[in-house]
């Protein structure tokens, strides 16, 4: 009894640290989406504030890319899951002797990586370029292009996992009766197959999407004039990043989340209304007044689907009319504060070692008089001439804390640089 | 609907590489037929069927429906309509939608369609429930939709691939009646795929018994039954008792057969072999075994077998008696159940009566293993 009841503790204990490894990042992510700092950090807390939004949605750059990776994900998604689909449906027809090597064949390109195919994509193409003696700039050069084709090389491969393992449980005997019945073999893939294969497509259309949207190894050798989202990431990221990427992808998970509970709400509903039609009576059905379930009951993930949805608009409405200007004054305020009581400090400090190394000098006067240059050096123990030392850069500047408030309080490890004060300073 | 368009298979060969899987099959039905294809599975009765609706090209040979050669025509441009084993309903589809598919196929207007589900719901007995969808439907009203979707494309032949092997013994017998009068009523030809030879009897209008690619027999239920060409037809239609033995003498129609365990006994020739056994031809001579009668041991009738009854078993319409003859022989007896006290005569030896007429002999052959 015992032994269950501490099994089941670290069963929960073990389920907490798991999800808090897998969820941490992204919560804390996500509140450095909130926090007014400049450079995304969830602590310490200073304001919770909504520009860093606004901030995503006026960078040209990012914009740009959500909308090359839209085109990039449409043409993906189109191309891999025609692609799947004709391979899994010649699976199901090939020779059985053949079947085995012509999977290996075409689960390949997820097993080549991601950058090799990228290379080979671009090199390929550069040379049929050539062959048809085309410029540089045709279409076949075309960034946007060479992308859709470079990524479905390999994302094809997946819907054609995930629909395989539909069109197994597809019965053949479905597109004979068609055929029976009068059909042709086109009637019957669009009316009959077509229509089974639904899941599968949607679900491979989802992957496809989230591959091709996510994708970066193959992209970067591909992208030419069109960078999708991560190729800009990327490229921000060696400049420094600022907490609009956490917003934007605040934004993705929000999506990620809403959709996640929308499928599962929409399943839990079918399965519903599966149920009232299984026990509804001839004449309910007849009528059509067969009386469906309501959305929202006993369906939990139509509820959190709607108080997700609720609070959304709660924090966008809020975000519209609130204004963290005063609370970002009063930490400037603050902090300006802090660092004139640490400069004050750090006055008094060196004014009390002038004080002492006077008395010391006093001392030592008429005594030895040439060691009166090297004493100050000795409490130089850097090796690097000095200039680490916190007064150095007061020594021959002015004393004037106004003017040099940021450099005791610099802690961040980037030159200051994301110091609010930063571009005050000069 | 056309009434009463035939059907002829004329030398049809099918092979699959160096499998013969028709033989040779040479078939005619007549136009409004209830044909049945009977014999075990792996027969070539599916095949058949299957290069009748087009699925299949034959070999060699063809098939002619309503004397139109169909070489070349595919499955959807032929005047068949064929119910699938698993009945292949469209799972996505409401009852309605199945049914009407093939006018869908043509671009009937969904009013129309509708219309004609009701009248096909009506006389399949499904009325309004064309809303619902096949996984809905117990068994034998998927049966019936199956039946109404094939009836709608208004076929000159209907092609039903052992339609009822899925259902349970109650069902199946209850849709025998009605497939037969659906047909009646429909009067198209029907060609009928069974292994079960209750079905076979009941509805067909003729059965052809197939064994390993090739038709052993074409008749009627009544003479495939009683004057079976073959061993193998004798054997697999019904239940029958079989004595293997060599032709002693052969007087007219009439045969005396040297039996291995069980004396001389003498049968009539079957109407397809006569002439054919000579004296000293290896043979086979069958008594079903509701043809016999049990006498008390030591009576002498004209024609009778001895042997020990082991067994007794009652099946409700009737007793079976299973004995052993002279040198282990089994044999089988049933007596019909009609009211009287059933006399046991566990273990004591008897004396098994049969006609002339009711014992056919043929030649020896390969029986129906059961």
């Amino acid at each position: 009894m015992k032994n269950f009841s501490l099994m089941r503790i670290g069963i929960w204990v073990y389920l907490a640290l798991f999800f808090s490894y897998l969820l941490g990042p992204l919560v804390i992510m996500s509140v450095t989406a909130f926090n007014s700092p400049g450079f995304p950090r969830a602590a310490p807390w200073e304001c919770l504030t909504f520009e860093w939004f606004s901030a995503l949605f006026q960078d040209e750059r990012i914009l740009n890319g959500i909308k090359n990776s839209i085109l990039v994900g449409a043409g993906t998604v189109t191309l891999s899951v025609a692609m799947g689909l004709a391979g899994a449906l010649m699976l199901t027809q090939i020779w059985p002797k053949l079947r085995a090597t012509y999977y290996t064949i075409i689960i390949a390109p997820i097993l080549i990586p991601g950058v090799v195919i990228g290379i080979s994509t671009l090199v390929f193409w550069d040379r049929v370029n050539r062959l048809f003696g085309l410029e540089a700039d045709s279409f076949l050069s075309n960034g946007l292009f060479l992308t859709v084709i470079g990524q479905s090389t390999f994302i094809a491969s997946y819907c054609m996992l995930v629909l395989v393992a539909r069109l197994q449980r597809y019965d053949n005997g479905l597109t004979e009766a068609a055929l029976d019945l009068g059909a042709t073999h086109a009637q019957a893939f669009r009316k009959v197959l077509l229509p089974f294969m639904r899941p599968a497509i949607a679900s491979a259309a989802v992957l496809a999407f989230l591959a091709s949207f996510e994708n970066y190894n193959t992209t970067t050798f591909t992208f030419g004039e069109y960078p999708t989202l991560t190729i800009e990431l990327a490229q921000k990221v060696r400049y420094g990043i600022t907490p609009a990427i956490s917003a934007l992808a605040f934004i993705i998970v929000v999506l990620t989340v809403f959709a996640a509970l929308a499928n599962e709400a929409g399943i839990r509903r079918k399965e519903l209304v599966a149920a009232a039609r299984k026990s509804a009576t001839v004449e309910e059905l007849e009528s059509g007044k067969l009386r469906l379930p309501g959305f929202l009951s006993s369906n939990a993930a139509a509820v959190i689907l709607v108080v997700v949805a609720m609070m959304t608009i709660a924090v966008v409405g809020t975000a519209a009319v609130y204004s963290p200007q005063q609370c970002i004054a009063d930490v400037r305020e603050q902090k300006r504060l802090e660092t004139d009581l640490k400069v004050q400090e750090l006055l008094q400090r060196r004014a009390e070692q002038a004080a002492r190394r006077d008395a010391e000098q006093a001392e030592q006067s008429g005594q030895e008089p040439t060691t009166e240059d090297t004493t100050p050096k000795a409490s130089n123990n850097s090796g690097f001439g000095n200039v680490f030392d916190p007064g150095a850069l007061q020594d021959d500047g002015t004393d004037d804390p106004e003017e040099e408030p940021a450099t005791p309080g610099n802690n961040s490890g980037f030159g200051n640089v994301f110091d609010p004060n930063a571009l005050q300073s000069d | 609907m056309s009434a009463g368009v035939g059907v002829n298979l004329e030398d049809l060969w099918i092979r699959f590489g160096d499998f013969v899987a028709v033989r040779e099959a040479n078939v005619h039905i007549n136009g409004g037929d209830f044909f049945s294809f009977l014999g075990p599975s792996g027969c070539g009765k599916t095949t058949i069927l299957r290069a009748v609706s087009g699925f299949l090209e034959p070999s060699q040979g063809n098939v002619l429906i309503g004397g139109n050669n169909m070489k070349g025509i595919g499955p959807n441009k032929r005047p068949t309509a064929l119910i699938f084993q698993n009945l292949a309903l469209f799972p996505l589809m409401k009852v309605w939608e199945n049914i009407t598919f093939s006018m869908e196929i043509k671009g009937a207007s969904t009013k129309q369609r509708r219309k004609r589900a009701d009248e096909l719901l009506d006389m399949i007995a499904l009325t309004g429930q064309g809303e619902k969808l096949p996984a809905e439907l117990s068994g034998g009203q998927k049966q019936r939709v199956a039946i109404a979707r094939a009836l709608c494309a208004e076929p000159d032949v209907l092609l039903l691939d052992e339609p009822l092997s899925a259902l349970d013994l109650k069902l199946r017998q209850h849709m025998r009646s009605e497939l037969r009068e659906i047909q009646k009523r429909v009067g198209i030809t029907f060609i009928y795929i069974t292994h079960d030879q209750g079905e076979a009897l009941t509805m067909s209008d003729n059965i052809a018994v197939m064994r390993d690619g090739v038709i052993d027999q074409i008749g009627d239920g009544k003479s495939i039954y009683n004057d079976p060409n073959t061993a193998f037809a004798a054997s697999f239609v019904g239940e029958n008792n079989v004595f293997r033995g060599t032709v002693k003498q052969v007087i007219g129609n009439e045969v005396m057969i040297r039996t291995n365990r069980s004396g001389d006994l003498m049968a009539r020739i079957s109407t397809a072999n006569q002439g054919k056994l000579k004296q000293g031809d290896e043979a086979m001579l069958f008594i079903r075994p509701e043809a016999f009668a049990l006498a008390p041991a030591g009576t002498q009738g004209d024609h009778f077998v001895t042997a020990q009854v082991t067994k007794e078993e009652f099946e409700g319409s009737a007793f079976n008696i299973f004995m052993e003859g002279e040198g282990g022989k089994e044999i089988k007896v049933a007596l019909p159940n009609v009211g009287q006290s059933f006399e046991s005569h566990m273990g004591e030896a008897m004396t098994l009566e049969y006609q002339v007429k009711n014992a056919v002999a043929l030649p020896a052959g390969v029986l129906a293993t059961e």
